[in-house]
């Protein structure tokens, strides 16, 4: 049911150096591109069927195919690695342990587009996997496989990290740019997308890094191999993230389509003596799921038929000791903290779901304020600038959906009936 | 306090990319590895070096997070405060160590030793509760734990990061890493953690 193949070779000692990666083949996938013809290597991966990774699901081969080419400008791949979506920990392991298929997908992608310069934008919470990834940058370049001249094709790269400071917004791409060309992280208004005028203003390729990362594999292995994994349009396999009141948290690489039951019964299910009560199948900006909701197929056509969106791939399991107010209450209390401030909608908006949602869980709030928070969430929906807000809506409605009932309880009750320490994981050190 | 060893680093730094002003974060990161914080003098020479006003670089150092207005502690510690994290436990470690230090989000020990600040998600939710050290992964935190850790850095001697370097480097250290520089620690640690490896450990077994 699993398909280790981006972490195939993360249980070897030396996974994340030169070598290590190489002893698998490393880098010979580049060498196969780089003796393609560029357009047949856009070819491949949109036959492949690859989508991106890191939330939206767009066609990969698709976006390398806008780049225009001939038009005697620069152009830039930039790769998406500023990881903040909560509950989302994948690219982070993906680049402690394998910082080189990174590398290598980006030299093909690279090729692919006609970009001499590419960037990795990392979060910059995170030093180990910097100095993880800033070392195969360098070794990539002793090797002669970026700079100059790489594998002796006459082609050239250069590969530059940036490494952020702490704002969720530059997961968004454009915002991502901006921050990338020196400015504040804020989403710029689109037409034109990063394809026509991206970094510099100049064509540019924003892909996240498990979408890069899987590029390697493709190429060597061939479209046809990809294609035999996953659901009719949800091609190849992927990282899943299990996280939460679980017994086994971790990271699962399986074909798309796998369910969360098929994945909490190989790995111990839900925490002993307790039972799932809600979860996230991308993220908290993906509408939550309940129990009703284990045997959606985790691709990107089921998670979308049954009210949500497949997003990050991170699942994160609250047991029923959880008190759903008081899990989102935080979340929008951390998109208020990101919203870069740039549109009203997001800005005044996050402030005013805080304040409405506080009222929830402390119990001061009426049923009538559970309609004016309904309709604060129409009023914000799809009326910001990016996508920022739209995810902050998305835990409210979908759990006022689900767990109306719990909210009428804080109201009734005059407060939260939870007790906090019951979902800790060391609730008998606290009592 | 920048002497011209520092203005080459910078320099080198503002060398990685096809237009200077893309440099503004790095050379924000390396401010703070000599400072400890965004000082004004660090500021200043940015806009010097990337020919742009300081109110500019003001903006932009104000906008992210992780660039600090007062100097951070030597050892800056970040408990997860997102929703997963806080249900699991984040709450009930921030409750403790903030009492145990008697300091508050954003404030340091009197030593200047510790600093802490409540964080969002870190992307290691398969490792909740987390915390942060100087951006050094702490992983499967609990009240305790968290205590040893502040004690062990006022003492000078702090735990190992869980996955990390053998030893805990130091805020202005560990800046100049943000900065992308080399300190030579990259091959210490583990490749992956245990979480990280259930999938591929179950693929072997067979499923």
């Amino acid at each position: 049911m699993l398909k280790p193949v981006l972490s195939a070779n993360w249980d070897e000692k030396d996974s994340f150096t030169i070598d290590g990666y190489k002893r698998h083949g490393g880098y010979e996938a580049a060498k196969k591109a780089l003796a393609m013809d560029a357009d047949a290597v856009i070819q491949l991966v949109k036959d492949s069927g690859l989508r991106g990774r890191g939330g939206a699901g767009f066609p990969t081969g698709m976006k390398w195919g806008f780049i225009p080419q001939n038009d005697g400008k620069e152009h830039y791949l930039v790769v998406n690695a500023d990881e903040s979506e909560p509950g989302t920990c994948k690219d982070m392991p993906l680049l402690m342990a394998n910082p080189h298929v990174l590398i290598e997908g980006m030299i093909i992608a690279s090729y692919a587009i006609r970009a001499k310069h590419a960037f990795v934008y990392l979060r910059g919470e995170v030093a180990h996997v910097a100095r993880r990834v800033n070392a195969a940058i360098a070794d990539a370049y002793k090797a002669g496989f970026l700079g100059k001249n790489i594998f002796g094709t006459g082609v050239d790269l250069e590969l530059t990290l940036h490494i952020g400071a702490g704002a969720y917004i530059c997961g968004e791409e454009t915002a991502l740019l901006d921050s990338l060309e020196g400015f504040r992280g804020q989403p710029r208004l689109r037409p034109p997308f990063p394809a026509i005028a991206g970094l510099y203003a100049r064509p540019t390729v924003v892909n996240n890094v498990e979408s890069i990362a899987s590029v390697p594999a493709i190429v060597a292995n061939g479209a046809d191999w990809y294609q035999q994994f996953g659901t009719e349009k949800s091609k190849g396999m992927t990282l899943y993230s299990l996280s939460g009141h679980v017994t086994n948290p971790g990271q699962f690489e399986a074909p798309l389509g796998i369910t969360l039951r098929q994945l909490l019964d190989m790995s111990g299910g839900i925490r002993a003596g307790h039972k799932l009560k809600f979860w996230t199948p991308g993220g908290s900006s993906t509408p939550m799921f309940t129990d009703e909701h284990l045997d959606v197929p985790l691709d990107y056509e089921g998670v979308g038929a049954a009210g949500s969106m497949l997003g990050t791939k991170a699942l994160q399991i609250f047991d029923e000791t959880t008190c759903v107010v008081r899990a989102v209450l935080r979340w929008v209390e951390f998109y208020k903290h990101e919203s870069c401030g740039k549109c009203t909608p997001c800005r005044e908006g996050t402030w005013w779901l805080v304040q409405s949602m506080k009222d929830m869980e402390t119990g001061k709030a009426t049923e009538a304020d559970l309609d004016k928070l309904l309709d604060l969430c129409d009023n914000i929906m799809g009326r910001s600038f990016c996508a920022l807000a739209d995810g902050a809506v998305s835990p409210v409605a979908s759990s006022i959906k689900y767990f109306r009932d719990e909210y009428i309880a804080h109201i009734t009750n005059k407060g939260c009936p939870f007790d906090p320490v019951a979902s800790t994981l060391f609730a008998g050190e606290l009592a | 306090m920048f002497n011209d060893q520092d203005l080459a680093v910078m320099d080198s730094i503002i060398s990685r990319y096809p237009r200077k002003r893309s440099a503004i974060m790095p050379l924000l990161h390396y401010v703070q590895s000599r400072a400890g914080y965004v000082t004004n003098e660090g500021i200043e020479l940015i806009s010097q070096k990337l020919e742009i006003e300081s109110a500019e670089v003001t903006a932009v150092s104000t906008f992210y997070t992780q660039y600090l207005k007062h100097p951070a502690g030597e050892y800056h510690v970040g408990v997860c405060i997102n929703t997963l994290c806080a249900v699991m436990g984040g709450d009930a470690i921030w409750e403790s160590v903030s009492e145990h230090l008697g300091i508050g989000n954003h404030e340091v020990t009197a030593d200047g030793k510790v600093s802490l600040e409540r964080i969002e998600c870190n992307a290691a939710c398969d490792y909740a509760p987390v915390v942060m050290a100087n951006w050094e992964f702490y992983d499967n935190m609990t009240p305790q734990k968290t205590k040893d850790l502040v004690d062990g850095a006022r003492n000078g001697n702090p735990p190992a990061p869980t996955r990390g370097p053998n030893k805990l480097p130091t805020f202005k250290e560990n800046s100049r890493v943000l900065a992308g520089l080399d300190d030579g620690l990259s091959n210490e640690g583990v490749s992956a953690g245990e979480a990280s490896l259930l999938g591929l450990k179950l693929a072997k077994e067979g499923k």
